[in-house]
């Protein structure tokens, strides 16, 4: 709290990113938020914006309105205000850059963060996944794989899980062996078991061989992982990176597998570019689409140039690439990088997505996200910039992930239990340091925070609002009949993930969602069904027999259940009649653009924070003043100059 | 000459079909007057599959050795290939197809010899006429008047026989507003928006001329528009400095001195040629997979076909800005007024008012404001994107509109009554029909060709009940609000229902589709439908009876 100066600022104007519209309201600045009330007290909309979500803040020069203050989030919102006086504004801003700061862990918002649980059910929390039960799953260990201790004390790789998964002929100095020549430590351990055909998918990082280093139990490694697998007589080796990038590795002592050196191996580059690549592309891709009256080939051009989905697409190839060499040939495949927690991460968790239908349930994705994320040490701390920041660390990578998958969702819709907005969800936790999960940068460092004693998991939140995120067409039946996903590569298939980059740029969403709709049908379907159950037993118990009763319940306008307030699906469906009332209200306020099935539809509330718990709901973005003053600013942008 | 004096071989076996995503088959095929008719060798539960020769854009042949292959790529944007045996066979085939899928005479095109048993010729033709419209549209007789004056056709060929005008502007000066207007296409009524009265008013272009002529009537026409209200607007489709030079060919524009209670706005559309190509590029960087993201991006970028889509939407958004949201008159048009003026108005309309969002309405507006209206479909749709024939009169302005339409449910899925499906139907028919409904370029036309009498007309039979079905939205809720969609280029997405129309991805979203229809239907079941209202209170019945019941055993 010592931090801030001045904690409430009055008649602060928050601007539209894309219109002339603003609303005057009030700022006020907590511990952990960054908070906007509209003063208009009808349609009073807050806005919660968590610190950690912040990437930036930047002072612009003053103008005779005041001092406009300019913030950007790592979930890609973008708000400006413009606050009156200019100490006021100094003083938000100097206490903000401390605060978005954090010096230690400690001041991270997980560790004040109280969902009121007690002590059982957090554990109960942690407890949700499992990654022994996932191997088990997946039917490791067997007769060719086994867990091994040798990581235990997180002696011979610090940044891996303490499980890990080696073939059987893999002797512990083989093992130790290997991971000497290897980065960091991070020798050739299993994450993928395709048990119909015996293959599996190995993950580590790049050998330090240099122009000509050799290493025989790094070699006796790679030919213990072929043996294991009868059904192939080779392994593949897919060096994620572009082959330029490989080779510059070995002036300084590290690179790649030499095909003489290793029999049976299949060596193969991929070409996904690196963390600064991916850094810069990001970047170009949000200042594109954060143009104001954007025209189309600018659009175009821009996202071209930008190479976004360039790289999307190189990862899914990838990812393709591995699916189809372990499904189809039954062989198995060694994945990795440099340091094979960042773009090795990235192809086998798709691929194994790809291969596995049980990744794609609400809960298969979470346990994928724990095995080849969490445990295996993709470095979120760096990444998400969390704390002690270098900017050279930050990428976006898992955001690159996630992108992939909902990708895969359009082009599946059926396959998925879940839709965009458990993606975008997750996302949003990943930087919100609110749980435990993603903070730290390994296994090991998340032990000595000693997050679970101290933190609460996403994953039980998550759950806990299950209904929200389902896909309402998932059939699991598609699931059987494709049990592999093989997805068109084709360019035109990857699309701009609007409603990610723009998730709170509402002007932009469609006004009305098939989603939702469908959704709340299938709830109500439930329910309904559910009423006329417990009505027949009822009667059963009085005696009456029910037999040429229908399901029968009154109209659909009256039978809507309540959706419980969530942080995607937004305020709760409102009753015909608000509508109604909502729809009248907007039309007085010649505001029809916002009209109703707007305010049904997909927007969030607090950040990084859910709604239930502190029950404050971000009403419906209608920017503006009810009254617009004669001259309006058009949204169509009637230029009268022109006439 | 008679049609099959075009057909040299009717008949060739062992021909081999290839189609996208579809196992090769062998069969038989068959050249008809009108179609070509490819069917399977097996004689039980044989398949077949019949192309309108009309649907035929483009073919390209090529000898493999004694045999030939064809390709033919049709207007609705699929491929196929056909290997035939023999040589001479496969070019007699080809010729054939080739004099008969571009034939001239309307009166030989097939509507004329289209008779399904189910259908009579006697039927009603057409869903409404002006006269009709007017007659429903209460809030139009006041001020407003159907005017017979082009009856003959000889005021303005390309309009309707009933117009919609002012009630004080007689026909006399009707006649002088049509001589200053190119095409005599003189300002009428196009829509009355029903929470203001406000109108949207369309014509071409007016005849100034280098030397600034005026009209007096024109002027009086368009002041009796806006009826002492202060202020109106003029949406021109072109750019300020297209309009200028308009003026050195003999058109212009309305001149703030002359018209001192309008104003201009200009917004540029592109027209004619280049959006054509704009459709030919498209589909070329649609048909190619191997392009990289980059180049994909590039290649729809530059086919800017989106770009077209983004300035239709924009511009109908600012129309409907001013009648809802000003609350003023809008006269809209181009050049011609015969293309991108229709497609702004239409689409006004759709985004204002409820009525036209129905299966209905929608086919009510779009008789009204293209075929009545005068839209050339004849010239604008003569060939599609694979032609290779010299470009003359083409463009897929109509297209364009159901892209448009389409974008709009995108953004409103709950505010259209019809589906995607129904807008993929028009985009066949308009192409290649059984139906005389878009034939001709004008209502005259079709008089002289003897349409109404002698085809059946496509928007009746989509109103059949049993066809409506299948093209109706799930998920309608009908709202009376005006449904202003989004116009940032990040809310505008390739049509790729239509554009990708013949892939796997397709075929994935129609799955999706038919299980958010399967869940919608077993809501409506036991939710009780909106729309059939009977059933509705007899399920609202028994539940109170059965709430009784309960009551009484509680009681009890």
């Amino acid at each position: 709290m010592e931090h801030i100066r001045t904690p409430k600022v009055e008649q602060v104007k928050l601007l539209d990113r894309f219109s002339n519209k603003s609303v005057i309201g009030t700022l006020h600045l907590t511990a952990t938020h960054l908070i906007f009330v509209e003063s208009n007290s009808t349609s009073a909309q807050e806005i919660w914006i968590l610190h950690h979500h912040i990437a930036s803040v930047e002072k612009l020069s003053l103008t005779t309105s005041g001092c406009p203050l300019l913030i950007q989030c790592r979930n890609f919102r973008l708000v400006h205000f413009v606050i009156p006086r200019e100490r006021d504004c100094h003083d938000i801003y100097s206490s903000l850059l401390r605060l978005l700061r954090p010096v230690s862990y400690d001041e991270l918002y997980a560790f004040s963060y109280n969902p009121k649980q007690n002590d059982q059910q957090r554990e109960e929390g942690w407890q949700l996944i499992d990654l022994a039960a996932e191997f088990e799953r997946m039917g490791v260990p067997c007769d060719q794989w086994q867990l091994t201790d040798v990581n235990r004390e997180y002696k011979v790789c610090e940044t891996y899980p303490r499980d890990l998964y080696v073939p059987i002929t893999a002797s512990k100095p083989i093992i130790v062996g290997s991971s000497r020549f290897r980065s960091k430590g991070r020798f050739p351990v299993l994450t993928y078991f395709y048990q119909e055909k015996k293959a599996a998918v190995c993950r580590c990082s790049q050998p330090l061989s240099g122009f000509s280093a050799r290493c025989l139990e790094d070699e006796h490694m790679l030919q213990a992982i072929s043996k294991a697998n009868h059904n192939s007589r080779y392994v593949y080796v897919m060096d994620t990176r572009p082959k330029l990038n490989a080779l510059a590795n070995r002036a300084a002592g590290k690179g790649y597998e030499n095909e003489d050196n290793y029999s049976n191996i299949r060596f193969q580059f991929v070409g996904i570019e690196n963390i600064h690549v991916m850094r810069g592309s990001l970047q170009k891709l949000l200042e594109v689409v954060g143009t104001r009256s954007l025209s189309m080939t600018d659009y175009l051009v821009g996202l071209e140039n930008s190479g976004w989905l360039r790289h999307i697409k190189a990862i899914m190839d990838a990812a393709i690439f591995l699916a189809k060499a372990v499904t189809v040939e039954g062989a198995s495949v060694l994945v990795h990088c440099s340091d094979g927690w960042d773009r090795t991460a990235q192809v086998c968790a798709l691929g194994s997505l790809l291969m596995d239908p049980y990744y794609r349930t609400i809960k298969g994705f979470m346990v994928l996200i724990e095995k080849d994320w969490i445990s295996f040490g993709h470095k979120f701390a760096d990444r998400c910039d969390q704390l002690d920041p270098d900017p050279k660390e930050v990428s976006p990578i898992f955001t690159q992930f996630l992108e992939c998958v909902w990708q895969l969702t359009e082009q599946f819709p059926q396959a998925f239990e879940f839709s965009e907005w458990f993606l975008i969800q997750i996302h949003e936790h990943v930087h919100s340091c609110q749980f435990g999960n993603f903070l730290g940068n390994s296994q090991r460092q998340r032990e000595v925070l000693q997050l679970k004693e101290r933190t609460y998991s996403l994953w039980a939140h998550l759950l806990s609002e299950k209904q929200n995120y389902l896909n309402p067409v998932y059939s699991p039946s598609f699931a059987e009949s494709h049990p592999v996903l093989e997805p068109s590569t084709q360019a035109c298939h990857f699309k701009f993930w609007r409603n990610m980059y723009h998730q709170y740029d509402r002007s932009m969403h469609p006004r009305q969602s098939i989603l939702k709709q469908v959704l709340t049908f299938k709830e109500s379907n439930r329910e309904l069904e559910g009423t006329v159950q417990a009505l027949k037993t009822k009667l059963q118990k009085f005696g009456v027999s029910t037999s040429p009763l229908k399901p029968q319940t009154p109209p659909r306008e009256r039978s809507l259940p309540p959706r419980p307030q969530s942080l995607i699906l937004g305020a709760p469906l409102l009753s015909r009649k608000e509508v109604q009332q909502e729809e009248d209200e907007e039309v007085f306020g010649e505001e029809a653009r916002e009209d109703a099935p707007a305010s049904t539809d997909g927007e969030r509330t607090v950040e990084g924070s859910s709604a239930t718990e502190n029950g404050y709901g971000e009403l419906t973005g209608s920017f503006g003043s009810k009254n617009e003053p004669a001259v309006v600013t058009l949204e169509f942008g009637v230029a009268r100059m022109t006439c | 000459m008679e049609l099959s004096e075009h057909i040299k071989t009717a008949n060739v076996e062992d021909v081999t079909l290839r189609r996208p995503f579809h196992p090769a088959l062998r069969g038989t095929l068959c050249v008809t007057s009108h179609h070509l008719l490819f069917s399977d060798r097996k004689d039980e539960a044989s398949w077949q599959l019949l192309i309108l020769l009309k649907n035929i854009d483009a073919i390209e042949k090529r000898a493999v050795g004694s045999s030939g292959t064809i390709t033919i790529k049709c207007k609705d944007l699929l491929v196929l290939q056909l290997e035939i045996p023999g040589m001479e066979e496969c070019l007699n085939i080809a010729s054939s197809i080739e004099a008969l899928s571009s034939l001239e005479s309307v009166t030989e095109m097939y509507p004329f010899f289209y008779r399904p048993s189910h259908l009579t010729l006697n039927g009603p033709w057409g869903l409404s006429s002006t006269e009709q419209y007017y007659k429903q549209t209460e809030r139009l007789w006041d001020r407003w008047r159907v005017s017979t004056v082009n009856s003959d056709y000889s005021v303005c060929p390309s309009y309707p026989s009933a117009v919609i005008v002012p009630r004080e502007v007689d026909d006399d000066k009707l006649i002088h507003s049509a001589r200053f207007r190119q095409g005599g296409r003189f300002p009428v009524l196009s829509y009355c928006h029903h929470r203001n009265g406000m109108v949207i008013m369309r014509s071409s272009q007016p005849l100034t001329g280098a030397n600034k002529k005026r009209c007096k009537e024109d002027e009086l026409l368009l002041q009796a528009v806006i009826d002492g209200s202060e202020l109106g607007y003029i949406i021109d489709l072109r750019s300020a400095q297209q309009a200028q030079q308009a003026r050195m060919t003999g058109g212009g524009f309305e001149s703030k001195s002359f018209y001192s209670h309008w104003k201009r706005i200009h917004r540029h559309h592109e027209r004619g040629k280049v959006v054509q190509e704009s459709l030919i590029k498209l589909v070329e960087a649609c048909s190619d997979p191997s392009h990289s993201v980059d180049r994909w991006l590039s290649k729809l970028e530059n086919s800017k076909w989106l770009s077209h889509v983004h300035s239709a939407l924009s511009t109908a958004g600012l129309v409907v800005e001013c009648v809802e949201r000003d609350g003023h008159s809008v006269l809209v048009h181009g050049s011609e007024g015969t293309d991108n003026t229709l497609l702004v108005s239409s689409l006004a309309q759709l985004i204002l008012d409820p009525a036209s969002r129905t299966v209905t309405g929608f086919l009510c507006l779009l008789e009204r404001e293209w075929i009545q209206a005068g839209h050339p479909f004849q010239q604008r749709c003569a060939h599609s994107a694979y032609s290779h024939a010299r470009l003359k009169q083409e463009c897929p302005i109509f297209l364009l509109l159901l892209d448009c339409v389409w974008q709009v449910w995108r953004q409103f899925p709950l505010a259209l009554e019809f589906s995607e499906a129904l807008l993929l139907r028009l985009a066949q028919e308009v192409y290649a029909s059984n139906y005389g409904t878009f034939l001709c370029n004008s209502e005259q036309e079709r008089c002289a060709a003897g349409v109404k009498e002698n085809t059946h007309c496509l928007f009746q039979s989509l109103l059949r009940p049993d066809i409506e079905e299948q093209y109706l939205n799930p998920l309608y809720e009908p709202t009376d609000l005006a449904i202003w969609p989004s116009v940032h280029p990040q809310s505008l997405q390739l049509w790729t229902g239509l554009f990708l129309r013949w892939t796997e991805y397709a075929q994935n979203m129609e799955e999706a589709r038919e299980e958010v229809w399967s869940i919608v239907k077993e809501h409506h079941e036991q939710a009780g439908p909106d729309r059939t209202n009977n059933t509705l209170s007899t399920h609202c019945d028994t539940l109170t009876s059965f709430e009784n019941l309960m009551d009484e055993l509680t009681i009890l």
